[in-house]
């Protein structure tokens, strides 16, 4: 809140590039039986996602460099919530993901963040655990998605870190997470799939908030996680999966005014549950208090 | 004599108490012919010696008793004023006001007095309350004994604190208590400003402690029996604060609890305890600061958040922890001074926030650096526009379980319920989602609207640790929501005697007024020293800092520390001269802070205010002392708002019969709603024309009743303050008040329907009283309620319902049966003027069968629409009663001494588009009017439009002991037709407690003695009531 700046303003992006492990679940190294991805490919959406943050909108890219050894190190998202000057290192729900967080937490510092951690695996914080792809910030509070991977203790840890802001918890159906099925479209838009499911979180996000939001609704899931930022320039961006993608819901984006819209491909990682804002993280350091 | 008190076990102490009180006591039974007879002469003798020697008159010692009788009398009348009460009242004041100053002196002579007294004062006894007298003894020694204790801090309470040491080594503590209490008395009646405000004026005074909000005490004296918001007023005028809505007073109850003090209650009986020890705090934390008006509203609200946010109730993060610090630091030492030496160190003694660390001050001090040129009153807003998107701005939280027995907390905010489990928000309830919120217990349900999708309302429950906390936490939410979400308040619901159940009603102004009412605010900005150093002394307790004492912070030059930073000093003095007292003395030990240029100019500016400021308040504030009957100036403006000042309502006796009041018992407040169901159809055509100028003007519900359900107006408490003379007599009245002031703190449950709209919460309250399971906690007060129902029961029918809702519940006496009798000898303070045209209730009529006297049904079951009612002649020629005429202020007789009135009509077939009629007016008046049109249905469609020819018109007038009659008879020809219309103005003047049903009933019932042949076709009661002004 002491953030005077519009929602959705940063100035730095933090990637991490796409190991030639992808694909495989961290820990094991197995090969994920059911979903065939193209590394390749996947690498190649990368690059267009980072090259959309650089060079359409302007930010400075910081890319974290992929580590075989930690095949899921590529969703950076989960490792930590930003806001602010302060960045919450995560605890994933897997073991083997939180040694994702060392590289990033480096960054963070380097970045001049206050970074908090989620505390030791025992004592008050035992058994909590977080990860930021269940997180919604939307300027004014946030959600955290009781999933399959965010646990109560988890969000309790959130909110105690980022005291000035409302964090309610909203229930997430079907094993997905809270950004696979919503995301924030600018300061007041929330984009939410049509989902029953969604639909569901939706009711319950609107009952816990004091604020109004608008609500755009796609009919595709995957089109619900997008990544909107509002750069130097003024401008609103907004980075959403292409037509090709999500067909029916390209019409919808065209409703907001004013947008710069950013058709960028996630298909490979979006197979494995991933999302747009999975792959980074977004910081404002032009943070200002007045 | 003495074995009448012997059953009291405290004897000794009330003999002692009642002694220092002997005169009044002597001087009432003098007013009180009963008691006086009754008393043996040589008790008069021996008190006459009492007297003498405490007033040093020798020569009344030889005076013929009844001769004393009469001078007695003559003393005390100057106190008159004050309404004689169960406890011996107002004799106090004359003997308090000599010996006040000089305490010892007095106490000395108490003592000599006390062997005589006391075989007295046992008698006293039984005519005094005991209970008053016992309880508050020991208050008194408390507040004595720590005043003494603490020493001079200050003057007045050094001055009560030395007059107890010293009668402490001579005397028992209770005669101390007395002194004490008398020095007091003697001081306060001589403002005669609490008198006023309290109607039953006690003699007795207790000392109030109350904690503001930057960390000093304010210390005033109260009577004993005075109400909350009359301390609450004392603390506004002591801050000169204008914007007052937004605070409250926190006392601490038995249990540890901190609860808000109720205005319109007595304190003592709230307080439950002897701790009259209370905190200035915000009650409603406004969630856009930036629309208070004044910058020394914003400045408190500053204070209070500082002091919420340094506690860690007001959780925020360390940035904003360091924002927060540096907005105050700006506003409270200006620019920061970059040549401070180890400016560090001034910052470590405060207090910003629960786990302040090196880190946060040097952020603090960076971000201070930033804010340069800001003044004081630009950072308090900064501070505040940040301070107000914390999640938990304003969120009132309360442990509760639900119903699964899981730990949660319940908070209450502007919006509405939040939920939350830790620091996670579960759930919320936004207030227009919650249609009723209820405790029963411990257990404090809300019922929930239903959802788009759901098809039945939802309750909730949750557990509270014991039903005091469910109360606490349902008042606060009746509270929260009325202030919040309604335009004016909801009138309380009327006092029912067997029915129980919270009638509590938040009664201050809501947001919407408030912020109407200080728009209105046009006084230069008041100045007021920004400084909170003296919290910090006080609030600090960890903090490692100089040790500062609250005595230093008065002064500069007493503080120790200062001579050690003899630079800073001087550089002090350097660059502020003039700010000296504003800069808080702890920063002065640490290090120089120069106020800022900045800061000096808007001081000067401040000052320069200063003459015109003081004059102003003076006016505002003083001019009607404390909070007098009338409202000051302030209050007149804010028209909307229920004036917090004692007003006495009209009273309405009239509208209400007695026989409908007697069967509507469980529905008292209906008083519209006729028993029978025979009239319904009658009562639906009725046309009600309201003209409010209730105090509340603001909104005006009317609401009409319809065949569905009993109609509601809402539920001013009718009061009729009859002056009591005999002394004995007033006992039942006491007690009848007191049981139904406590009424709301023995039940244990209570609902309330949260409604945007008053109106439609109108209709909402009968349900709930239905609902309401009486349950009687205390059997002692249900005793006492039951008494009083049965006093009453003739007298329910006083109790009128009003549209708007009575201004203060301050009036809740009810009236006395006897009051009729008496009243006519009874000092009229109100004043009250009714004037009522033709009859009074028309609904009534109907029901008023007594006399015969039924109005046709054909008659009355057209509807008339307000609008058209004018245009409409209605009348069939064959009206035998009083009026044809359509248009209402035709009948109005009586002209307003007052003000603006607003007439609004309602007809019952549109109530349901019509319940509610806003008038924007703000009433300033003391003067209520009503004008309630009964029409009948059959209208001449020839009558209208068609002027006709008149052929005759004639005026009679007549008058009989309290009405003027004046008949005006019109004969027209109409199309052929001759019509006759015959209209009667009826004024009835007279005391509030003329029948005026009756005199009604009368009229009608004569017209149509008069007019067999014609039919009544409307009956326009306009009523007008002056209100009464509370005393004098």
């Amino acid at each position: 809140m002491a953030n005077m700046c519009p929602y959705g303003s940063f100035t730095h992006a933090v990637v991490r590039g796409i190991p030639e492990t992808f694909g495989k679940t961290a820990g094991d190294g197995r090969e994920n039986g059911e979903t065939s991805v193209d590394q390749a490919k996947a690498q190649r959406q990368f690059g267009c996602l980072t090259g959309a943050l650089r060079q359409k909108v302007g930010l400075q890219l910081i890319e974290i460099p992929p580590d075989p050894e930690l095949p899921e190190s590529w969703r950076i998202d989960d490792v930590a919530v930003i806001q602010g000057h302060t960045a919450l290192i995560t605890r994933p729900f897997k073991q083997q993901r939180r040694s994702e967080a060392d590289a990033v937490r480096r960054v963070m510092s380097e970045l001049n963040l206050t970074v908090v951690e989620m505390g030791a695996e025992e004592g008050d914080t035992g058994g909590a655990t977080l990860e930021g792809s269940d997180v919604l910030f939307t300027g004014r509070e946030f959600f955290v998605g009781i999933s399959s991977h965010t646990n109560r203790r988890g969000a309790e840890v959130l909110a105690d870190t980022f005291r000035d802001f409302a964090v309610s918890t909203v229930p997430v159906c079907g094993g997905a997470r809270l950004k696979n099925i919503c995301s924030m479209g600018g300061p007041d838009t929330i984009i939410i799939s049509s989902s029953d499911g969604a639909k569901k979180t939706l009711r319950m996000m609107e009952q816990l908030t004091d604020h109004h939001y608008e609500v755009l609704t796609v009919p595709e899931e995957s089109a619900a996680n997008c990544v909107y930022i509002k750069a130097s320039s003024n401008r609103d961006f907004l980075l959403h999966r292409p037509a090709e993608e999500c067909p029916d819901s390209v019409s919808a984006f065209q409703k907001l005014q004013n947008y710069t819209l950013l058709p960028t491909a996630c298909s490979e990682a979006s197979k494995l549950g991933a999302s747009l804002s999975s792959l980074c993280l977004l910081i404002n350091r032009k943070h200002t208090y007045f | 004599m003495t074995t009448e008190a012997g059953s009291e076990t405290e004897v000794k102490e009330k003999a002692e108490e009642s002694a220092a009180q002997t005169d009044h006591s002597e001087k009432a039974t003098g007013e009180t012919q009963e008691v006086a007879n009754a008393e043996g002469d040589e008790k008069e003798k021996e008190k006459e010696k009492e007297k003498e020697g405490k007033e040093g008159k020798g020569i009344s010692r030889y005076l013929p008793t009844w001769l004393k009788k009469q001078k007695s009398q003559s003393q005390t009348s100057p106190t008159k004023e004050v309404p004689a009460t169960d406890e011996v009242v107002s004799k106090v004041a004359q003997e308090a006001e000599g010996p006040a100053p000089e305490v010892n002196g007095h106490a000395e002579e108490v003592e000599e007095k006390e062997a005589v007294k006391s075989e007295q004062v046992k008698e006293k006894e039984a005519e005094s309350d005991s209970n008053t007298s016992a309880d508050t003894e020991p208050a008194k020694e408390e507040k004595v004994e720590e005043s003494a204790g603490k020493g001079p801090e200050e003057t007045k309470v050094a001055t009560e604190g030395e007059g107890a040491e010293e009668p402490k080594k001579e005397q028992e503590e209770a005669v101390q208590g007395e002194e004490g209490g008398g020095g007091e008395e003697g001081q306060t009646s001589i403002f005669q400003s609490p008198l006023r405000l309290v109607r039953k004026t006690k003699m007795k005074l207790v000392v109030c402690r109350v904690a503001l909000l930057d960390g000093t005490d304010f210390t005033c004296e109260v009577e004993k029996r005075a109400k909350g918001q009359y301390l609450f007023f004392k603390v506004c005028e002591h801050l000169n604060l204008m914007e007052k809505d937004y605070f409250g007073l926190i006392y601490t109850d038995s249990h540890e609890q901190k609860c808000w003090l109720d205005p319109t209650k007595e304190i003592k009986r709230q307080i439950r305890s002897n701790n009259w020890q209370f905190a200035f705090n915000v009650k409603f934390y406004p969630p856009d600061p930036s629309l208070l008006t004044e910058d020394i509203t914003r400045y408190l609200l500053c204070l209070q958040l500082r002091e919420d946010v340094a506690s860690g109730r007001l959780p925020c993060s360390f940035v904003t922890h360091a924002l927060l610090g540096s907005y105050t630091l700006q506003a409270e030492f200006g620019d920061f001074e970059p040549d401070q030496p180890r400016p560090l160190d001034y910052i470590s003694q405060r207090t910003f926030a629960p786990n302040q660390n090196k880190e946060m001050e040097e952020k603090i001090l960076e971000l201070h650096k930033s804010h340069r040129g800001m003044t004081p009153a630009q950072a308090d807003t900064q501070f505040l526009e940040n301070a107000k998107k914390l999640s938990m701005y304003g969120v009132d939280l309360h442990h509760a379980k639900d119903s699964e027995g899981v730990d949660i907390m319940l908070g209450v905010c502007a919006n509405g319920l939040l939920v939350y489990k830790d620091r996670l928000r579960i759930n919320r309830f936004a207030w227009p989602k919650i249609l009723k919120i209820s405790y029963k217990r411990n257990n404090f349900y809300i019922k929930i609207r239903p959802g788009e999708t759901e098809q039945f309302e939802s309750t909730v429950g949750f557990k509270l640790q014991n039903h005091r906390s469910a109360k606490r936490l349902w008042k606060v939410c009746v509270e929260n929501h009325s202030f919040f979400r309604l335009n004016a308040p909801e009138p309380p619901t009327k006092a029912r005697f067997l029915t129980l159940g919270s009638k509590f009603r938040y009664s201050g102004r809501t947001q919407a007024q408030t912020r109407m009412a200080s728009s209105l605010i046009d006084r230069p900005a008041p100045s007021f020293e920004r400084t909170s150093s003296k919290r910090i002394s006080r609030s600090l307790d960890g903090a490692p800092m100089i040790s500062v004492t609250e005595a230093s912070t008065a002064e500069n030059g007493r503080e120790p520390h200062l001579e050690l930073h003899s630079d800073s000093k001087v550089k002090e003095v350097d660059l502020s001269p003039g700010d000296a007292e504003a800069t808080p003395t702890q920063s002065l030990g640490a290090s120089g802070l120069a106020p800022s240029q900045d800061h000096d100019k808007t001081q000067d500016e401040v000052l320069k205010h200063q003459a015109s400021i003081s004059q102003l308040k003076r006016s505002f504030m003083e001019a009607p002392p404390p909070s007098p009957p009338q409202p000051n100036q302030w209050e007149k403006r804010l028209t909307s708002s229920p004036a917090p000042t004692i007003r006495i309502q009209q009273q309405q006796v009239e509208s209400v019969p007695q026989t409908e009041a007697a069967a509507a018992d469980n529905a008292i407040s209906d008083t519209k709603e006729p028993a029978k169901t025979t009239e319904v159809e009658i009562e639906e055509t009725i046309v009600v024309q309201e003209v409010s100028k209730a105090p509340k003007p603001g909104l005006v519900t009317v609401t009409v009743s319809s065949p569905a359900g009993p109609t509601e107006q809402e539920t001013r408490e009718q009061t009729v303050k009859v002056e009591e003379e005999v002394a004995a007599a007033e006992e039942p009245k006491a007690v009848k008040q007191e049981s139904i002031s406590s009424e709301s703190e023995s039940e244990e449950e209570a609902e309330y329907h949260p409604n945007v709209s008053v109106s439609i919460s109108h209709t909402q309250i009968p349900e709930e009283k239905e609902e309401e399971e009486a349950q009687e906690k205390i059997e002692e007060e249900k005793m006492a309620e039951q008494d009083l129902s049965a006093q009453y029961a003739p007298s329910l029918p006083a109790e009128v319902s009003q549209p708007a809702e009575a201004p203060s519940r301050e009036g809740e006496e009810s009236r006395k049966e006897d009051a009729e009798a008496e009243e006519k000898n009874a000092e009229e303070k109100e004043g009250e003027r009714e004037t009522e045209e033709s009859t009074d209730d028309p609904m009534m009529t109907p029901d008023e069968a007594p006399n015969g006297l039924t109005l046709p049904e054909e008659s009355v079951t057209g509807m008339v629409a307000p609008a058209e009612e004018e245009d409409e002649p209605k009348i069939n020629g064959e009206a035998s009663l009083a009026e044809a005429e359509a248009r209402p202020q035709v009948i109005c007789c009586s002209e307003p001494p007052v003000v603006k009135t607003e007439m609004v009509t309602i007809s019952d077939t549109f109530a349901a588009q019509k319940t509610e009629i806003a008038t924007k007016e703000v009433p300033i008046v003391h003067t209520e009017t009503k004008t309630i049109t009964y029409e009948a249905a059959q209208l001449d469609g020839n009558g209208d439009g068609e002027p006709g020819v008149l052929m005759t018109a004639q005026t009679i007038t007549s008058e009989s002991l309290c009405t003027t009659t004046t008949t005006h008879i019109t004969k027209t020809l109409k199309g052929g037709l001759s019509e006759t219309r015959i209209e009667k103005r009826i004024v009835i003047t007279g005391d509030c407690d003329i029948d005026h049903d009756q005199a009604l009933a009368q009229a009608i019932k004569e017209a149509k003695e008069q007019h067999p042949d014609m039919s009544v076709t409307r009956v326009v009661v306009h009523k007008e009531t002056e209100l009464a002004e509370e005393e004098d």
